[in-house]
């Protein structure tokens, strides 16, 4: 389609393969069936730093989503920003919807959303890493992450138990913004941590199901064009 | 309103005076009209993991929302539940563009600023680095933060009498209770921040915001 290539031409998402947040829109776009170019950014290189990319995105930080002439999130300042993106892709791209309609379902899923958001990654994220290995420790990082993310998911585990809204995904049979805010901060866990996720059942189930949803398979990390090929 | 009148039983709020997540939520029901219970959870007491409350609230974070049989945690969440079950005065606007951004001040405040200077992080920062030094990091992460949104809303050219304009929105919800923090409880030197500086004192003569500070709320000490 015409606009679909024009849209297309205008969507740049400026991404670093291991982000968390970037991982998160990069599944939205890949559910919404959206295109976009890709744009790396090493974190790990500074490139975050980049007099280019400061201009776009003063706060220096990814994900950045470039529409046209909009920049969207451009001064996303530490850890998430993505839910502004999330919104963005909702309301330009209504399918498949990413919010029920139901006023109940819908905040269930804005509240799990949050607790990844705000309870969970922003404690592990590299400002806070980097002050502890400097200032407790090298290596209580680790440590320290980990419990971060099993009082997050215990949190999870039982409000998807209380509210007994699983279905094939987090709070139905259908993929919905806690899937999309889920399956990273899953990813990450198991990936990084020495973490027993047989004590989260629903949520060791839920990584299965999206390591075999194809939009969730194509937005992982090893799968992007800066990823090292020996990861 | 009679339709929040009919409401068997009023909201409950679940809220400690002090919790800037809380202040949020206050803010939000105190803009749209709407009536609430106000029941205390003291955090230094540790009343957030008691049975009943865990139940309502697994996180063991204020503040929770009770709405008949319906509970619901996180402010985030429970803000934009509120926008969509009473919908005026609309926090959100129509314009996608000015609604990401709204969301983007939020997000940066709510995930950006906040977790990082909760009671988990400022006690294990205090016990394993040295005492008091969670009083430094927080006005760090908070300075950090701060740039970050004076530089946003004067890139965008946003702000108005309030943040995004010259009306309240959600914004608004989430930057008020953090600069308020920000300027009780460490030495930030606000002048870096001339439009927040600014937001400050509209917030302060704004009565929704004025009846939502800590010092107002029935479980603030009498002494404040």
């Amino acid at each position: 389609m015409a606009e679909a290539e024009a849209t297309a031409a205008r969507l740049r998402l400026y991404s670093y393969w291991r982000s968390t947040c970037s991982h998160r829109a990069r599944i939205a776009l890949s559910l919404k069936g959206v295109d976009y170019e890709y744009k790396a950014v090493n974190l790990l290189k500074g490139e975050q730093s980049d007099p280019e990319f400061v201009k776009l995105n003063p706060m220096k930080f990814v994900p950045a989503l470039v529409d046209g002439d909009s920049v969207i999130g451009d001064s996303y300042a530490i850890a998430l920003a993505s839910m502004e993106i999330l919104c963005l892709l909702s309301q330009k791209y209504p399918e498949p919807p990413l919010l029920p309609h139901d006023l109940q379902k819908k905040a269930l899923n804005h509240q799990i959303a949050s607790i990844v958001a705000s309870g969970i990654q922003p404690l592990h994220n590299l400002t806070v890493l980097r002050f502890i290995d400097q200032r407790v420790g090298a290596g209580e990082s680790v440590l320290w992450t980990q419990q971060q993310i099993e009082r997050g998911f215990t949190a999870i585990e039982n409000l998807i138990q209380l509210k007994g809204c699983a279905g094939k995904y987090a709070t139905g049979d259908e993929v919905q913004l806690a899937d999309v805010f889920l399956a990273p901060q899953i990813y990450a866990a198991i990936e990084r941590t020495k973490i027993d996720m047989s004590n989260y059942p629903t949520l060791a189930r839920l990584h299965s199901e999206y390591m075999a949803h194809p939009a969730f398979v194509a937005a992982l990390p090893g799968r992007q064009p800066d990823a090292p090929f020996s990861s």
